[in-house]
């Protein structure tokens, strides 16, 4: 649709990353992360829960700045960022659509969601408050919220974990929906082999702590080709390459 | 609206037993108080019956008081200087009280060294700040409406330090990725979490505020129903200031439900739809 960013990728380059404990002992999280997302492309951090995946999210966000190392993030059209955590994160005292417009900058503040909100069912609920929502609908609010940003770069943090299995597949492919209307670089973290298959163009897998890249996993297939056939051969040849991690 | 009758119900019952129960279910409340305060106007009447004295008068008298003190506008000006007070002092009081307090519960170390000026100031008496407040600065309105702020400041410090350290982190990042500007993270995100606190500390300090207003009237103004009270003291006119006391409280009550009430309905319409 609109033109995003220039290609600039994302590139993570962190050094070190350790937590002390109060009672003085430290435990290192990251440890020579390195990796780049190109210009609008679906990446997936994988790899085992408790790793430093969401360690490395933060650290992106800006919610952490106490790490040595440094990391870029793409730029252009909107040098802003955005993301899905691993709650949905809405106020609770403000309406879905209150929340949606809440974030926005304020040259945007008036746009027109209609679309957005109709593709992500969300139409009829626009003037509820979060507590009335579902869990499942809550997290449609939380992506609505990401999407209409247009951002620069999209972070997802396990944003379809604590969802029974049926409502995760769908948000699968409403995101997937309204990522294709306008492919953002995106970095999701998961611990779920099937879902980084499902949605990325590639997977990052990160080893055990202290967190580094074990390889790449390139899904160069299309979204629309990986069928339940194609999706166990991927998986074959993902278990291949990288035996014992998932 | 109701379903075909099948003739074993009286008429009355058929339009609908959740309506009227609806109906008496808000009612009784509000009953229960006038029923209430009734039987106490009773037993007040009754006792200074039982024991006739100048000091002790009955209901009666006391309204004959406030009729003729409303008659004269004497009533209306000094209820008037005094809200104007209670009004000014709880403003300043939660201001500086709600900014304190967040500070000092977002930030440890300053709570650890600033805790102790807290309970020092909890534990001044209200009448040594009101005296020294005069003394300092004169009989002024600035002195008198900054003593009672003074006294209230350390109570509101106290339950918003509570109100910052229950903030959800989550919300503040949320609003950091998304870059919400300062007065937008105030406003959507830092006073509807403190909300319970700022109704609580409200509550509790427009009770406190009144009280210590009237002490602040009685010691160096020349206006205001503490001033009335000092005045009828002086006069032993035990009928008139009750009638100043009834009319001060029948004006916090009535704030209390044209306006407390509506505005902390409206600060929690979130909460009360269920899921």
């Amino acid at each position: 649709m609109q033109p995003v960013g220039a290609a600039v990728p994302l590139r993570v380059d962190i050094a070190e990353k350790t937590f002390r404990s109060a009672q003085g002992v430290s435990i290192t999280a990251l440890q020579d992360l390195s990796f780049e997302v190109r210009q609008g492309e679906f990446a997936c951090l994988l790899g085992p829960s408790g790793c430093g995946k969401t360690t490395t999210l933060r650290i992106l966000l800006g919610l952490d700045k106490d790490f040595s190392g440094s990391f870029q993030l793409p730029e252009g059209g909107s040098d802003r960022i955005a993301a899905v955590f691993q709650e949905p994160v809405l106020l609770p005292w403000r309406t879905v659509e209150q929340n949606v417009r809440l974030a926005l900058p304020k040259s945007l503040r008036t746009k027109n969601l209609d679309g957005l909100f109709d593709t992500l069912g969300l139409a009829g609920m626009r003037s509820l408050y979060p507590a009335e929502l579902s869990l499942g609908l809550a997290r449609r609010a939380a992506l609505a919220r990401a999407f209409a940003t247009e951002p620069a770069v999209l972070f997802l943090d396990e944003p379809f974990a604590s969802l029974d299995e049926r409502t995760a597949e769908r948000l699968r492919h409403l995101l997937l929906t309204v990522w294709s209307a306008r492919p953002t670089t995106a970095l999701m973290v998961t611990h779920n082999l099937r879902e980084a298959l499902m949605l990325s163009d590639r997977i990052i897998v990160l080893a055990q702590r202290p967190a580094h890249v074990l390889g790449m996993f390139d899904v160069r297939l299309p979204r629309h080709y990986r069928n339940p056939q194609v999706m166990s051969d991927l998986l074959r040849s993902f278990q291949q390459k990288f035996p014992g991690v998932a | 609206m109701s379903p075909p009758d099948t003739g074993d119900r009286p008429p009355g019952a058929a339009a609908g037993p959740s309506s009227q129960s609806g109906l008496a279910a808000a009612l009784t409340p509000v009953l229960t108080v006038a029923v209430s305060l009734l039987g106490l106007c009773l037993l007040w009447g009754l006792a200074a019956r039982a024991w006739p004295s100048r000091a002790f008068p009955g209901p009666g008298q006391v309204w004959q008081v406030l009729l003729a003190e409303a008659a004269n506008g004497d009533l209306f000006y000094h209820l008037g200087a005094t809200l104007g007070r209670v009004a000014a002092a709880y403003v300043v009081a939660m201001v500086v009280g709600s900014v304190i307090g967040v500070l000092l519960g977002s930030h440890r170390s300053a709570d650890r060294f600033f805790a102790p000026w807290v309970v020092l100031f909890l534990n001044i008496p209200a009448l040594v700040v009101i005296v020294l407040a005069y003394i300092w600065f004169g009989l002024n309105e600035a002195a008198a409406i900054g003593a009672v702020a003074v006294n209230k400041i350390p109570n509101v410090v106290v339950t918003m330090r509570e109100g910052a350290r229950a903030l959800d982190p989550s919300y503040a990042e949320m609003a950091a990725v998304y870059r919400f500007g300062l007065l937008d993270r105030i406003r959507h995100v830092l006073l509807p979490q403190l909300q319970p606190y700022l109704a609580a500390a409200s509550r509790s300090g427009i009770a406190l505020i009144w009280k210590i207003v009237l002490v602040v009237e009685l010691l160096g103004r020349s206006n205001g129903v503490g001033f009335q009270i000092y005045l009828y003291f002086q006069l032993f006119d035990v009928a008139a200031i009750l009638a100043y006391t009834l009319a001060f409280v029948a004006v916090m009550l009535v704030i209390e439900l044209l306006v407390v009430q509506p505005v902390e309905r409206h600060a929690t319409r979130w909460r009360r739809r269920p899921a």
